[in-house]
């Protein structure tokens, strides 16, 4: 049996200052499976996704991704293979212009002329941005700069693609875009967000983080079905959003 | 090289110097603006000698001359108090008109005013034709150490955004009446600089981590290699050997 794209055990992690964000978290997802990650702000999403590719270290447990251990010795092969989109594309993108910005990653790894540019052309192509090779990052519209975000990634063949808040700050129609775009990619996602329709679309199966602890774990329609359970958890769906009557249609 | 959308003073377009390699433009305009900064004052015929050679460069970038003249104008600020000088320096004076100036004040004139002219155009020639992505990659070329132009790089990338963010902060002030005319008025003005520095700051630490996320280091990656064509670096030379024979034989003769 392969191991999973990713594999947490008892993850744990408090501030310094004696704050406790996350306590014991196990959480398997396969090669593939889009998994998406809810909870209200402030339940420690983001601190969590950090210790994915050890940029945080936790106090306790073990993370492995697609079988090797998130430790220092592996760093950089971890960071290859865990393509992180930040929430906000503007820390994302810090380079002049975006063939320099989706070049970074595999030119860290060492991948050089030809082969880099091969590369950066490939992953642009697959967000559908290769028109804007040459544009400045910060002039780019928000859904542009969101795939360009997700292309600064690509480009260096992860095996899992952990977003953000991918939704924020996108108009319907960049949502939309990126929506597809996600859909289309054959690679484990976890998608943290509280856009729950977001959700509802992209990710058949949900976890809920409250309290630094996943309470829930299932297919996302009866998760965003279960009312009581979402308000327990500050999470409410759109108003006049039925996820009954969703389920009908896209089936 | 790269082409630009609104990209600071960067002017689209095709001509010789905005096909000219940037480490070549870039030696080209330093070097240049050196010999001319060590150029006599007096060695008048020199500097004239340099402004022709900046009028020959201004004209292989095909701009048109009422933006050359707008660009040039950004100087004034910075040299009007060169035109004090002839009435407070000391020594021979000379009368012109109802005026009576110092002979070395108006040397002095002369001397600012001309070299920062001639250091402006070079710089709209070097601006307006290379993005400011291709001059930092034409400084590494130069063997920068790329933590200098990386800095500036990110200089240049988020200042937009930093003034972007203080000017929602004066709108948000503003919209709750804040109208600063006195200065016991402007604590708030100190309040929003104190939260600018804050929020760059974790601004950086979030693009550190974005940054380590792709496999940094420590080490900025070379993304880019050309040869530099010759007939680039023979283009810089001679401008840089003009400046500089101007400098020489004005030094020996003044």
């Amino acid at each position: 049996m392969t191991s999973p794209a990713l594999d947490i055990k008892g993850l744990s992690f408090g501030y310094p200052n004696g704050h406790r964000v996350l306590s014991g978290i196990d959480l398997r997802v396969e090669h593939g499976e889009r998994v998406a990650l809810l909870g209200p702000n402030g339940a420690g999403k983001t601190t969590f996704a950090l210790h994915l590719n050890g940029i945080l270290e936790g106090d306790a447990g073990t993370i492995s991704v697609a079988g090797l251990a998130v430790e220092k010795a592996n760093l950089m092969e971890i960071r290859r293979r865990v393509g992180m989109v930040f929430q906000d594309p503007n820390d994302q993108l810090f380079m002049a212009t975006v063939r320099e910005d989706v070049a970074f990653g595999p030119a860290n790894l060492g991948v050089k002329g030809d082969e880099l540019e091969a590369r950066v052309v490939a992953a642009l192509a697959s967000v559908a941005a290769g028109d804007l090779i040459d544009r400045t990052p910060h002039h780019l519209s928000g859904g542009e700069k969101r795939r360009v975000a997700v292309a600064t990634v690509l480009s260096m063949n992860p095996e899992l693609l952990v977003l953000d808040e991918p939704t924020s700050g996108l108009d319907p129609a960049g949502r939309r875009e990126l929506l597809q775009l996600l859909g289309s990619l054959p690679l484990a996602e976890l998608v943290i967000t509280h856009d729950l329709p977001f959700a509802l679309e992209l990710c058949p199966r949900s976890v809920i983080v409250s309290d630094g602890r996943i309470v829930a774990d299932g297919p996302t329609a009866e998760i965003l079905a279960d009312a009581d359970l979402l308000a327990r958890h500050r999470l409410e769906m759109p108003f006049g959003f039925d996820v009954a009557t969703f389920e009908r249609f896209s089936r | 090289m790269s082409a630009g959308h609104h990209e600071g003073l960067f002017v689209e377009g095709h001509s010789r110097l905005h096909r000219m390699a940037p480490e070549a433009k870039v030696a080209a305009a330093v070097g240049f603006v050196f010999a001319v900064a060590l150029t006599p004052r007096y060695a008048w015929w020199s500097i004239v000698i340099d402004m022709v050679a900046v009028v020959v460069a201004l004209a292989l970038t095909g701009f048109a001359p009422s933006l050359i003249a707008r660009r040039i104008l950004a100087v004034v600020p910075f040299v009007l108090f060169a035109f004090l000088i002839p009435f407070i320096a000391d020594g021979e004076q000379v009368t012109v008109g109802p005026l009576t100036m110092s002979r070395e004040g108006l040397w002095g004139t002369w001397n600012i005013v001309s070299k920062a002219v001639i250091g402006i155009s070079v710089s709209i020639a070097l601006a307006g034709t290379t993005p400011v992505a291709d001059i930092l990659t034409g400084l590494g070329k130069l063997r920068v150490p790329s933590i200098f132009t990386a800095i500036a790089g990110f200089m240049f990338r988020y200042l937009e955004l930093i003034v972007a963010d203080l000017g929602r902060m004066r709108t948000a002030m503003t919209s709750r009446g804040y109208r600063p005319q006195w200065i016991w008025q402007a604590k708030p003005i100190a309040a929003s600089a104190g939260s600018m520095f804050v929020r760059s700051y974790e601004r950086g630490e979030r693009v550190h981590a974005a940054m380590m996320s792709r496999g940094f280091t420590g080490e900025m990656p070379v993304l880019r290699t050309h040869v530099t064509p010759r007939n680039d670096w023979l283009l810089a030379g001679a401008f840089v050997a003009t400046a500089l024979t101007a400098a020489i034989l004005g030094a020996l003769t003044t």
